[in-house]
């Protein structure tokens, strides 16, 4: 018998499905990987198997849990369950710890909730071996540490040791590793895939990304709007895949968009010994701050047509030089050109140079004022103009079309899209002006695969008809690698590599580069350049 | 937190020094001499030379600042010009009003607005947080000093259970108490009102946060996690509400013991500034920002207490 059986489970959200007769199971030992895009059920169904969907909300169909009826026990016996038997870990390890409570408090919290007679002492004992565990030691990290003195992948340890504490027999991690940077990655995963192999517990394991899972399920489930729609065992899935979902998805992940090479050599942008400082917060009341040197002399160019890669784990200052590079901010020292004029004179960005250069950031969601109509969204850039442009219709029009939308969605409101679909919105508001240089901060990286692939495409498109040039700032390698010429590889404020795009990603020379590589998660090697 | 609180404590003495510097330059160098003040337009030159030497006016102003300054140190707060007694005792016995007022009126607040505040951000949609959301409302839209008219209405007058008015003084601390009941009740009113609206708005924000899930992931029940994860991390607005409050109540009862008839700290300011007393009215709104930092000092203390972050570097 299996440790957790669903078997034709159902959820609707005022009688639109959510979840469609989804059936799967888990063994002890055994990982199991969900795989699917954003509102594809993967996540309600895990909440189904904890019973901590949101309030008013009834499954139908067959939950077992060694032997037991999820769906028909109570509240009270649920509490007892989660976190004993059945424990979880969720995406965003920076708001998942409690900020008010030190990290030895959370875990021995959920020894002693579910055995009060434990001392308090013991509880910490406790606590402390499953942080170890977790491989975070008493030396650097004793029990009273506060969640905001460790790194997000930290913080991800700790929300791993409160799960496994008291050794469950399933745990189920939702998208664990998305939020944490490609080496914390597949540290995490180790970890995790460790701790099911010494505990023999069960792992079902959740992502949208098919490389994740790759290597390290057992049995792997792909989910499309809320319906299972292929699964099995994880080393056969991918050559014997049949529906044209999974199929689509596959070739989503490692899609890579036509392009031609760039003629010239004409230098667009030039960043020369660039530094950039932040003052710390002042500890004496008199005395001048310290500062924090986040840019530490990076010198680079980007050609007329080029798409440069930039690329570095969070932290690193690829932001800091974002907006340096865009004349948001002063720099300390070196200067950055483009077409040859500096980008920030007399304490100000330079209007003249701004105006050629536009960003696309991450965040599809919060990087619009929601309070705005799209016409006004895409034609914030015109302040750059000397005087607003005679022609704002059709300017408005053209730029929508050529992201492939419609002129008609001009008179919408961002919340009517879908994030690719405000993606494109952004991509719009930044061409308006006809620029040369596009910034593209993180700029696909909150996208599901499929919608990816479409952006990227677009983004090559554009850069043909318009005559781009891209400066593509990303710490996803797979989309660095399939859209840019040459990549920069950033650590601590410095450019540790440089080169081509290729020969970088083949033969990495610096010790970091290759870190970053080999930390990537891949599919398997004979489906590359499906 | 050693080291925040001394640096706190750094600011505290530099607001001090600084509010003191302002004071004393707008009510002693902006409306003129208080010696022809207090002589009247027709007094000769001589009389009001002989008053500025006694009242220490004669000086350069930087010796009146470090003499006023000093005494206010060791407690002097200098004389009063209209009633010639010590302004230190005038303002002691108006502070034993004043200040259990703002206390009973703060621990009334606090003790009416947790609980309300709790209930709606619990039961978010329910007949319990649709009333406490009205009832607030109310609150918030209602005078206190009508409302205070009312409770003298149908507390003093008809039912007799209060007096209408006055003081009795602290020999029988109960009676004393209980003369302050009707006007701590006025006061607390309007600030329960926000106050809870604060708290169940800052309680809902917490509940849907991430820890929240977490806890609920641990096994806890939605009671445990309320109490243990949410209702600490719903705090910091809270304080800030509370230490305003506080501020408020010190200084701005002066309505509410005008209905009541309580000499307290804020009718001597009135009676002060109509008699053109300025030295009393320094004394006291000195001694106002005073409470003022205090209250705000203690909070800037409770913030770090509550949430570790603050705390800086350990």
């Amino acid at each position: 018998m299996s440790l957790l059986s669903i078997s034709n489970l159902n959820l609707s959200i005022r009688q639109k499905p959510i979840l469609r007769n989804v059936s799967l199971t888990v063994d002890a030992g055994q990982i199991v990987g969900i795989i699917g895009e954003s509102g594809s059920g993967k996540s309600m169904t895990a909440y189904c198997v904890t019973q901590l969907l949101p309030e008013g909300l009834e499954p139908s169909g067959d939950i077992r849990f060694n032997g037991r009826d999820i769906l028909q026990t109570s509240e009270a016996d649920m509490c007892a369950i989660r976190g004993a038997e059945i424990s979880m870990v969720f995406q965003e390890p920076m708001t998942a710890l409690n900020p008010v409570h030190t990290i030895g408090q959370q875990v021995a919290e959920t020894i002693l909730i579910h055995e009060p007679e434990t001392s308090k002492t013991a509880a910490l004992e406790r606590a402390r071996d499953a942080l170890n565990r977790v491989e975070l030691h008493e030396d650097r990290f004793p029990l009273s540490r506060y969640p905001h003195e460790m790194s997000g992948g930290q913080r991800q340890r700790v929300v791993i040791a409160m799960a496994i504490a008291l050794r469950p027999k399933l745990l189920i991690a939702d998208e664990p590793t998305t939020a944490l940077d490609v080496t914390t990655q597949a540290e995490i995963l180790s970890l995790l895939t460790r701790l099911v192999r010494e505990d023999g517990m069960g792992l079902m394991i959740i992502t949208h990304d098919l490389a994740v899972v790759a290597d390290m399920a057992d049995h792997i489930h792909i989910m499309q709007k809320g319906q299972i729609v292929e699964h099995g065992p994880a080393d056969r899935l991918f050559q014997t895949m049949q529906h044209p979902y999974s199929k689509a998805l596959l070739a989503a992940s490692s899609h890579v968009p036509e392009r031609e090479q760039p003629q010239g050599e004409t230098p667009l942008l030039e960043v020369r010994n660039v530094l950039r400082d932040y003052p710390l917060l002042r500890t004496k009341l008199f005395a001048k701050p310290e500062s924090f040197r986040a840019v530490n002399d990076v010198s680079f160019t980007i050609r007329k047509g080029e798409s440069l890669g930039l690329v570095g784990e969070s932290g690193c200052g690829k932001s800091t030089l974002t907006r340096a590079i865009l004349g948001l901010e002063e720099i300390q020292g070196g200067e950055i050109l483009l077409s040859g004029e500096p980008v920030f004179t007399g304490k100000k960005p330079n209007r003249a140079v701004r105006r050629k250069m536009q960003v696309v950031f991450q965040d599809p969601y919060g990087s619009f004022n929601p309070r705005h109509r799209v016409d006004r969204l895409v034609t914030e850039p015109f302040h750059l103009l000397d005087s607003a442009p005679s022609d704002r219709e059709d300017r408005i029009a053209e730029a929508l079309r050529s992201v492939g939308l419609t002129p008609d969605d001009a008179f919408k409101y961002p919340h009517e899209f879908s994030g690719g679909q405000r993606q494109r919105i952004a991509i719009a508001r930044a061409l308006i002006i006809k620029p040369e240089l596009i910034i593209l901060d993180e700029a696909v990286s909150a996208l599901d695969v499929s919608i990816r692939a479409q952006i990227l495409d677009l983004l090559a498109e554009l850069s043909e008809t318009h005559g781009l040039t891209y400066l593509f700032i990303s710490h996803d390698l797979s989309v660095v690698r399939s859209i840019t010429d040459r990549v920069l590889v950033m650590q601590h404020g410095k450019i540790v590599e440089q080169g081509e795009t290729q020969s970088v990603f083949d033969n990495p020379t610096d010790i970091y580069t290759q870190t970053l590589i080999a930390a990537a998660p891949r599919l398997p090697e004979d489906l590359r350049n499906f | 937190m050693l080291r925040y609180t001394f640096s706190r404590l750094q600011s505290l003495i530099l607001s001090l020094v600084v509010a003191s510097i302002v004071i004393f330059a707008t009510v002693e160098i902006v409306p003129g001499d208080p010696a022809s003040f207090m002589l009247g337009m027709n007094a000769q030159p001589d009389t009001i030379a002989a008053l500025r030497e006694q009242l220490g006016l004669d000086v350069p102003l930087w010796q009146r600042y470090l003499h006023w300054a000093t005494g206010l140190l060791g407690g002097d707060f200098g004389t009063s010009y209209t009633y010639r007694t010590a302004i230190a005792e005038m303002i002691a016995e108006r502070l034993w009003i004043s200040l259990p007022l703002a206390i009973y009126a703060l621990t009334l607040s606090t003790l009416i607005a947790f609980p309300a505040g709790i209930l709606a951000a619990t039961r978010r949609g329910s007949a319990a947080d649709v009333s406490v959301m009205g009832f607030t409302q109310l609150g918030v839209a209602i005078p206190n000093f009508w409302f205070a008219m009312l409770m003298v209405l149908v507390f003093a007058i008809n039912l007799r259970w209060f007096s209408a008015g006055g003081f009795p003084g602290w020999e029988n601390p109960l009676l004393a108490m209980k003369a302050l009941t009707l006007p701590a009740v006025a006061l607390a009113l309007p600030q329960a009102s926000i106050l809870a609206r604060v708290m169940r708005s800052a309680l809902l924000d917490t509940l849907s946060e991430d820890y929240v899930r977490t806890a609920r992931a641990k096994g806890l029940t939605r009671r445990q996690t309320l109490w243990r994860h949410a209702l600490r991390n719903a705090l910091i607005p809270v304080l800030t509400i509370i230490g305003l409050q506080f501020s408020f109540l010190m200084a701005g009862a002066i309505i509410i013991e005008n209905v009541f008839f309580l000499p307290g700290l804020g009718r001597l300011v009135f009676q002060a500034i109509s008699q053109r007393d300025l030295i009393v009215v320094e004394s006291v709104v000195m001694l106002l920002v005073f409470a003022v930092i205090i209250v705000n000092f203690a909070v800037d203390i409770a913030y770090a207490i509550v949430d570790p972050r603050l705390r800086g570097n350990r």
